[in-house]
């Protein structure tokens, strides 16, 4: 597998034992080629941080790591179980999504639900758990990530901060090998993103893996292991991010970084 | 000349009782109807987003169709044609419940779509990114939401059906105005008559009312 892992020494603890790995995945929306030739690989334990401009891609490509979008052509593996284009991968798709948490930029909480039951709801149905099981968890989880008292109220009577945080435990429920964060602060007022970085920032310490999209540079220079820059549907740069961040080699990734780290 | 513009409240009254009896037809055809016009609603409605377009055709013929003529229509064509095709006869409150069945039916059906559309593609994609399977998501996470969106619509589409039922005298269900046109027929008592009868409609669908607005207020707490 290592003769795919292109232009990058940083790579080599993904091919260790990668838990994602992504083998030329090709996308196009109508005649927009969103993702072209995309090789990344992922390794247990591993913190990705993918960056570049809105409508680069770098949504759709952890959203395909969940079968969320369809690609076109390639491969997608994820913990040993295969993705397969155009929408066809069946049975695999579940148990990949099963495996595989993920935490959106509108929450996306369901609203007809206490925080309890948006917790509990997948071990419960997807599992097989029963309710005191998945609410035992459901309540420690919600601790962890300081929401516990308030359990028994509904998503819209939350702040967004802690509808982020209840979103994080959700995914977390399910016991996830992998968690995708796709632009988890960018809907938050700014007040309210520290709390969810904390959150994250507990999970990167619990040595979670995980792929996320942000605009968050100082998050992903602190977290990160590697720095993914996406432009145009293709990864350009890569990279740990004190050489990514400082000594960024492509000019795409310089007039990028040049743009964002001004503020 | 001279004119008596008395309104007899005797006779509105003694008439309640023959009335009465035709206010378990109205309220059977309605409620059965609808019953099953919302089983229906909700099968061609969710056939009408169905992945395949054979799905998707029949469920918009349907639609068309029961929307596109009027239910007095339906019901004669229901209780006089189908028999000449069928070879027997069919009685008289089937073939109303069917006309409402089908009619309803066929609204429900869009009022399904509607519900069902409105719900934002974030939740169905929380749903399957938790690893529910697309019939979980939909068990679980949007047809509860979609519901009770319904309501309000659901609700309109009862009301309206409960006083299409009135057309069903026509083909001599013993409902509501059938049996105001037969005690008139005997009293002359037109005034008072139809206007008991137009309180006995008002009364089941402000009752109607008032039970879904409950409902979506218990709702709304989500």
């Amino acid at each position: 597998m290592n003769d795919r892992v292109s232009n990058q020494d940083t790579a080599q603890t993904a091919e260790a034992s990668p838990i994602v790995r992504l083998d030329k995945v090709n996308k196009h929306f109508g005649s927009l080629h969103v993702m072209q030739e995309i090789d990344l690989s992922v390794a247990h334990g591993e913190v990705v941080v993918i960056i570049g401009a809105s409508g680069s891609g770098k949504s759709t490509l952890i959203r395909c790591v969940n079968g969320l979008e369809p690609f076109q052509s390639g491969r997608i593996e994820v913990d040993g179980k295969t993705l397969i284009p155009n929408g066809a991968s069946g049975k695999s798709l579940q148990a990949v999504r099963t495996e595989v948490g993920m935490v959106f930029q509108q929450f996306n909480l369901f609203p007809h639900l206490s925080i309890r039951d948006n917790v509990t709801l997948a071990p419960r149905k997807v599992r097989g758990w029963t309710r005191q099981q998945a609410d035992a968890t459901a309540d420690k989880l919600l601790e962890r990530v300081g929401i516990s008292d308030q359990a028994d109220k509904y998503p819209t009577q939350l702040s967004g901060g802690q509808q982020q945080r209840v979103a994080l435990a959700r995914a977390l429920a399910m016991e996830p090998r992998l968690m995708l964060f796709d632009e988890p602060t960018s809907a938050l007022d700014p007040e309210m993103i520290g709390e969810v970085l904390d959150a994250m920032r507990e999970l990167v310490n619990d040595g979670m893996t995980m792929m996320i999209v942000t605009h968050e540079m100082g998050f992903a220079r602190e977290v990160a292991d590697r720095v993914v820059f996406v432009h145009e549907g293709r990864i350009v740069e890569q990279g740990p991010p004190n050489q990514l961040f400082d000594q960024p080699q492509h000019e795409r990734t310089q007039a990028f970084l040049a743009r964002v780290l001004k503020h | 000349m001279e004119f008596n513009f008395q309104f007899d409240w005797q006779a509105a009254i003694d008439s309640l009782p023959f009335l009465l009896k035709g206010l378990p037809y109205t309220l059977l055809i309605s409620f059965v109807g609808l019953a099953i016009g919302f089983v229906v609603g909700i099968v061609f409605g969710l056939m009408r987003i169905g992945p395949t377009r054979w799905l998707r055709i029949p469920a918009v013929v349907y639609i068309e169709v029961f929307r596109g003529t009027p239910v007095l229509v339906q019901v004669l064509f229901i209780f006089y044609g189908l028999p000449t095709l069928l070879g027997g006869p069919i009685n008289a409150l089937t073939a109303g419940i069917a006309a409402i069945a089908l009619n309803a039916g066929a609204y429900i059906s869009e009022i399904v779509r509607g519900g069902v559309q409105s719900i934002e593609r974030g939740q169905r994609e929380a749903g399957l990114s938790l690893g529910l399977s697309p019939p979980q998501t939909f068990r679980y996470v949007i047809w509860p939401q979609a519901l009770r969106r319904m309501i309000p619509a659901l609700g309109n589409q009862g009301i309206v059906s409960i006083k299409d039922t009135s057309l069903f005298s026509v083909i001599g269900v013993g409902e509501l105005v059938r049996q105001g046109q037969v005690y008139i027929a005997n009293t002359f008592t037109a005034l008072e008559v139809y206007f008991m009868i137009a309180l006995l409609y008002l009364a089941i669908t402000l009752s109607l009312s008032l039970a879904l607005s409950l409902l979506e207020r218990k709702g709304l707490v989500g």
